[in-house]
């Protein structure tokens, strides 16, 4: 009797903990969500989550906050730098890990080992370089260098994740397809793809946000407010006016991770999948 | 026909790896050496880099001072936040693994902040959160606690911003959640039998099973500490007083601010440095605590 007395006590224990926990992560970001109804004055010196009234007018301000540009210019332009970024990562590093998962050429080790190493190696050190390599290469102020580097799989991580799914897949598939006359490009689009799609997928989501998210690469690659992406136009609200008006800040913060949250609400499976194959064999 | 079938099946490979080839050579390999060769020029982007030596080292460590500050302020918000993060999404992996009711909610939840990793979105809300009359201080008032300058103080504006950094624990605790549930059941009703209480076989099974990764959590995470940019761009740049100046802003600023490419990439190099010292001497002790199971 005791023992189950003492069960039930831990179990309520761990709810309250996950729970108290819970709604101090989760705080922040509905506090986010409301301040873009609150004057600056209720900002201020104030914890309470509400609003004292609610207009969408932080929303149309912040739209139309800076100078000559709406939002529309920079969701569209974000879009435009992300998705081909992430649709040539996918291509590219679905390539590689074939080549990498189901051949023996010479050099494999040297080559597996040389990815595995890029893996670990810091962005910080590669950046000055490549800012000169895409100047030379007149692509500066674009996305050119998002694309480029995406469509020459320099995302070490999502070839090394594919790597890791394609090995789990039985290579009985490829002999069985090479017997029936089948070309190894044949067999990768007809046999594995298919198999691989939710890897793929799991690749496309990541690179997707994290590209949607990044902040460091675009301010150094895109220059002109007009070729701006949100993370730049969100940084530049900050700066524009004498007196920040929050609400539209928080208003256009919101709308900036709003594609994000609503991604991962469809896709959650895929989230979750990415991570724990990624991770496992790591 | 005939021809196709001479290139053997296996250097087909190279026609694959073709992409990442080139992409190694000209935005890897290439970049990784120029990095090294300009950290000993003076180099502005415009002009030739001009070769002086180990001038741009010597002078970082012995005539800057914003360098110590920012070395230090790297190195602890590393130390603050990759232990915290792994402490904390293991502690909440544990907790959410029991199979509990509404675990998916939950898990959702605590997922949620990791979505928006170093986006600015979030940097900001931290910015308007911890300022002076902000909301954290109003709620701190309510307990008589006095207003604490988060973000002026150089203190606090560390910790603060390692604060944004710990909230966004959820990826790792999915990883963890992963992992957990590999763990054989079979252990744990063995160590039951032979006596040993929960907080014994967490240490001696769950810990040591998952231990692969914890490991390679590790890694990936202090890597990106090391890097921080954003959070301290945007929240405190880097202030007050330089306590927050990591170097991955005083990269951005001598480089791409003041135009001096080569010292900057000597600031970079220290980058490395610390990232290479630091994963070897993980990598070697990771025979006394890594257990890697059968291997494939």
């Amino acid at each position: 009797m005791r023992k189950r007395t003492k069960k039930k006590i831990q179990e309520v224990l761990a709810y309250v903990v996950l729970i108290t926990i819970g709604i101090v992560m989760i705080y922040p970001l509905i506090w986010m969500f409301f301040a873009s109804f609150k004057t600056n004055e209720e900002i201020y010196g104030s914890i309470s989550l509400l609003p004292k009234s609610y207009s969408w007018e932080a929303f149309v301000d912040g739209w139309n906050a800076i100078g000559g540009n709406t939002y529309a210019v920079f969701f569209k332009n974000s879009f435009l730098l992300v998705i081909p970024t992430t649709l040539l990562t996918v291509v590219s590093s679905t390539l590689v890990a074939y080549g990498f998962a189901r051949f023996n050429f010479v050099g494999k080790r040297l080559a597996f080992s040389l990815l595995l190493s890029t893996l670990m190696l810091p962005n910080a050190i590669l950046i000055i370089p490549r800012y000169s390599i895409f100047r030379n290469l007149h692509v500066l102020d674009g996305y050119g260098p998002f694309y480029l580097m995406a469509a020459f799989a320099c995302y070490p991580f999502f070839t090394y994740m594919l790597v890791q799914f394609l090995r789990g897949l039985p290579r009985e598939l490829d002999e069985s397809a090479y017997i029936d006359g089948c070309g190894t490009f044949r067999t990768l689009i007809q046999i594995l793809l298919p198999l691989l799609k939710p890897a793929m997928f799991s690749a496309g989501l990541f690179q997707f946000l994290w590209t949607y998210n990044d902040y460091f690469n675009s301010l150094i690659y895109i220059n002109t407010v007009k070729k701006f992406t949100v993370s730049l136009a969100l940084r530049l609200s900050l700066d524009s006016e004498t007196i920040v008006i929050w609400k539209n800040v928080m208003a256009m913060s919101c709308l900036a991770v709003l594609p994000v949250v609503v991604l991962f609400f469809f896709c959650q499976k895929y989230f979750v999948e990415g991570i724990a194959t990624s991770g496992l064999k790591g | 026909m005939k021809r196709k079938k001479r290139l053997s099946r296996d250097n087909q490979a190279y026609f694959y790896l073709l992409p990442w080839i080139i992409g190694m050579l000209v935005l890897q390999i290439y970049p990784f050496i120029t990095s090294f060769y300009y950290s000993l020029t003076e180099y502005n982007a415009l002009k030739d880099p001009n070769f002086i030596g180990l001038d741009n080292y010597i002078r970082l460590f012995t005539r800057d001072k914003e360098f110590v500050k920012s070395l230090t302020a790297t190195i602890k918000y590393s130390v603050y936040t990759v232990p915290c993060k792994i402490i904390m999404s293991l502690f909440i992996a544990v907790l959410l693994n029991k199979g509990r009711k509404g675990i998916g909610a939950l898990r959702t939840i605590y997922y949620l902040p990791s979505l928006f990793g170093g986006s600015m979105a979030v940097s900001i809300l931290w910015k308007i959160m911890f300022m002076d009359d902000g909301m954290i201080n109003a709620f701190l008032h309510k307990f008589g606690v006095e207003t604490i300058s988060f973000l002026g103080n150089p203190s606090t504006a560390l910790p603060t911003l390692s604060a944004l950094e710990v909230w966004q624990f959820g990826s790792s605790m999915v990883m963890f959640l992963a992992a957990l549930k590999q763990v054989p059941q079979s252990l744990y009703e063995a160590a039951q039998i032979d006596g040993a209480g929960p907080v014994k076989s967490f240490f001696k099974i769950t810990i040591p099973q998952i231990s692969p990764i914890i490991f390679f959590c590790i890694i990936m995470q202090t890597i990106n500490a090391l890097q921080n940019f954003t959070s301290a761009f945007v929240v405190t740049q880097g202030g007050p007083v330089k306590s927050t100046y990591m170097l991955g802003l005083k990269l951005y600023n001598d480089g791409f601010l003041f135009m001096k490419m080569g010292y900057a990439s000597a600031t970079s190099w220290v980058i490395f440095a610390l990232v290479l010292v630091f994963t070897l001497v993980l990598f070697g002790t990771s025979k006394y605590w890594v257990f890697y199971g059968d291997e494939d």
